[in-house]
């Protein structure tokens, strides 16, 4: 059952890889709203 | 508009768990490979995902930059439809190298100017190259994947990682490689035509997209290497679960696209906003609502 | 069409004077391909024998290096002296600059392959089995090859930052086609192995496909500024 390890390896790295792009979107996100509500203030 | 996104969500949520259900657990396991290969199920619509994504990017590219004058403009939409209509016709005219379909690639050169003229309608102006820079990412997000899950499948089925002479394999690299380039060019690129050069450097790995893998091809003919993946037919039940995983991936790869989408609109706003504070004065008013992204007129 | 040939071949005629007159690149340039040679013999061992069979892939790698160097001096003498600004303006089409400055370049890296070759010879003993005639049109087709795009990638990489690694950053993926057809072509010439038509003929489409697209968009590079 060792092969069974790749399996479990290759679903977990997948959502690994989009979970980390999807946080990077979400911190840009975040960092920006933040200029906009500066901009918006001044 | 926005409350569609949380709705999509849910409803992609519960797509992307019932494949992964069919995947393990429906699908049956295959005679010689065992459970392993279920990863086919996470490595195909990825690569196909992927394949997508920056097909979309080329044509938003090609367009991009022939919507700049006027004299390319109209050239550009008489030469997409002549493309796809040659295209279709050589597709069943010529002879093709071994494992590819001729109506695999009509549909590919038809799709071509259907994209053009669709991507031209809902993308106008800058609305393309925003599109192109969210394509091009999403999609190197999804050919990393495919890249890293390919290796993983093949160690335990093949008892290699990798084989240079694997055609598929290697061709996804090489497309890998040039779209990470795309988004370095793009970043590192003060000039304030950035988006026209990074939309050349998408028709150049356009073009060498099919160099590569006929290099390989005939590489191969000459060097006999493992295949990995195999061809030839699969179970129509296994075809059927590797359907569902797709469809539930591009729901998903849309939604992560709409979201890299906007974030690249706030981001040019910002920008925008920056610009007009330092031409106008720093205790200035500021117009923030000015569009960002208007549709390019005449230049 | 006239017009055309008579720019490219002016501006063509005036780097090679300059050239000439400096030869500062062209002196470190030589050296450093006899210095790339030296090194790969060192790292893979010329008695091996195996050598015929990777002999191919050495010299082309070697080759592509010598010729990025040389490929980042291509707009360098323009770039300080303002010549693209007044280019742009000029009524000359902009596609006579990239030609001279690509066969300009096709010329260099000629002259650099022409020093490497006899070296690799000699380090590595080699001999061609197969028909050795068929290596000059193969070093033709695959020099234009990288230098064509070489030139175009380095007028691109001109208003980035790290502007020095740009260039083959742009340009590996992009040549890989073209890097397979003179690596297989060489090595099935020298071992005589198989027959090199294919990749005579692959190098061929390469070097049409690109040097279109070159062409056609150059312009936009060149105002990219």
């Amino acid at each position: 059952m060792n092969a069974i390890k790749f399996l479990y390896a290759a679903y977990i790295v997948t959502w690994l890889i989009h979970v980390l792009y999807i946080g990077t979107i979400v911190h840009r996100f975040s960092r920006l709203r933040r200029e906009m509500k500066e901009f918006k203030r001044k | 508009m926005k409350r569609a996104f949380p709705i999509l969500a849910i409803v992609t949520a519960v797509l992307l768990a019932y494949a992964l259900y069919q995947a393990l657990v429906v699908a049956p396991t295959d005679a010689q490979q065992g459970d392993v290969y279920r990863i086919i199920y996470y490595h195909v619509p990825s690569a196909w995902t992927a394949f997508l994504l920056f097909f979309i990017n080329f044509i938003a590219s090609v367009r991009y930059l022939a919507d700049g004058k006027p004299s390319t403009r109209q050239a550009a939409k008489w030469i997409a439809v002549a493309v796809g209509v040659a295209g279709a016709v050589a597709a069943f005219v010529i002879p093709l190298p071994g494992g590819i379909r001729p109506s695999a690639i009509a549909t590919t050169v038809l799709a071509i100017p259907v994209f053009y003229f669709l991507l031209g309608k809902y993308f106008p102006g800058e609305k393309l190259d925003v599109l192109a820079v969210t394509t091009a990412e999403v999609g190197v997000v999804f050919c990393t994947i495919v890249l890293v899950t390919g290796p993983i499948w093949a160690r335990p089925v093949w008892g290699i990682w990798w084989a240079p002479g694997d055609i598929r394999l290697t061709s996804t690299l090489v497309l890998w490689l040039i779209y990470v380039s795309y988004l370095i060019l793009r970043r590192f690129s003060d000039s304030a035509q950035t988006q026209k050069l990074a939309a050349a450097l998408a028709v150049f790995g356009a073009l060498d997209v099919p160099l590569v893998y006929f290099s390989i091809w005939f590489f191969r003919t000459q060097h006999p290497q493992p295949v990995i993946g195999g061809g030839g037919s699969m179970d129509p039940k296994m075809l059927d679960v590797l359907m569902i995983s797709w469809t539930a991936f591009l729901f998903f790869a849309f939604l992560v696209c709409w979201s890299r989408y906007r974030l690249e609109i706030l981001r040019r706003e910002v920008e925008q906003a920056h610009a007009m504070q330092s031409l106008s004065g720093a205790d200035s008013s500021v117009s923030i609502s000015s569009p960002a992204v208007s549709t390019r007129g005449s230049q | 069409m006239n017009s055309l040939w008579s720019v490219t071949l002016a501006t063509l005629a005036k780097d090679i004077r300059l050239e000439w007159r400096s030869k500062d690149a062209l002196n470190s340039m030589l050296f450093f391909s006899l210095l790339v040679v030296v090194i790969f013999s060192f790292s893979f061992d010329p008695l091996a024998e195996e050598s015929r069979r990777i002999a191919g892939g050495l010299i082309w790698v070697a080759i592509l290096f010598a010729a990025v160097v040389a490929l980042n001096q291509t707009w360098a003498r323009e770039l300080r002296n303002q010549v693209l600004d007044a280019y742009r303006v000029s009524p000359a089409p902009a596609n006579a600059l990239f030609l001279a400055k690509a066969l300009g370049n096709f010329i260099f890296v000629s002259v650099l392959e022409a020093l490497m070759a006899p070296l690799f010879i000699v380090f590595y003993n080699l001999r061609a089995v197969g028909p050795a005639w068929q290596l000059i049109p193969i070093a033709l087709l695959g020099t234009w090859a990288l230098v064509v795009n070489g030139t175009f990638f380095a007028a691109m990489s001109i208003r980035t930052r790290s502007r020095e690694i740009m260039l083959p950053l742009l340009l590996f993926p992009v040549s890989i086609p073209a890097v397979i057809g003179m690596v297989a072509g060489t090595t099935a010439i020298l071992t005589g192995d198989d027959p090199a038509h294919f990749w005579i003929i692959l190098l061929l489409t390469y070097d049409v496909v690109f040097t279109t697209a070159c062409l056609a968009l150059f312009e936009t590079v060149l105002q990219a500024e």
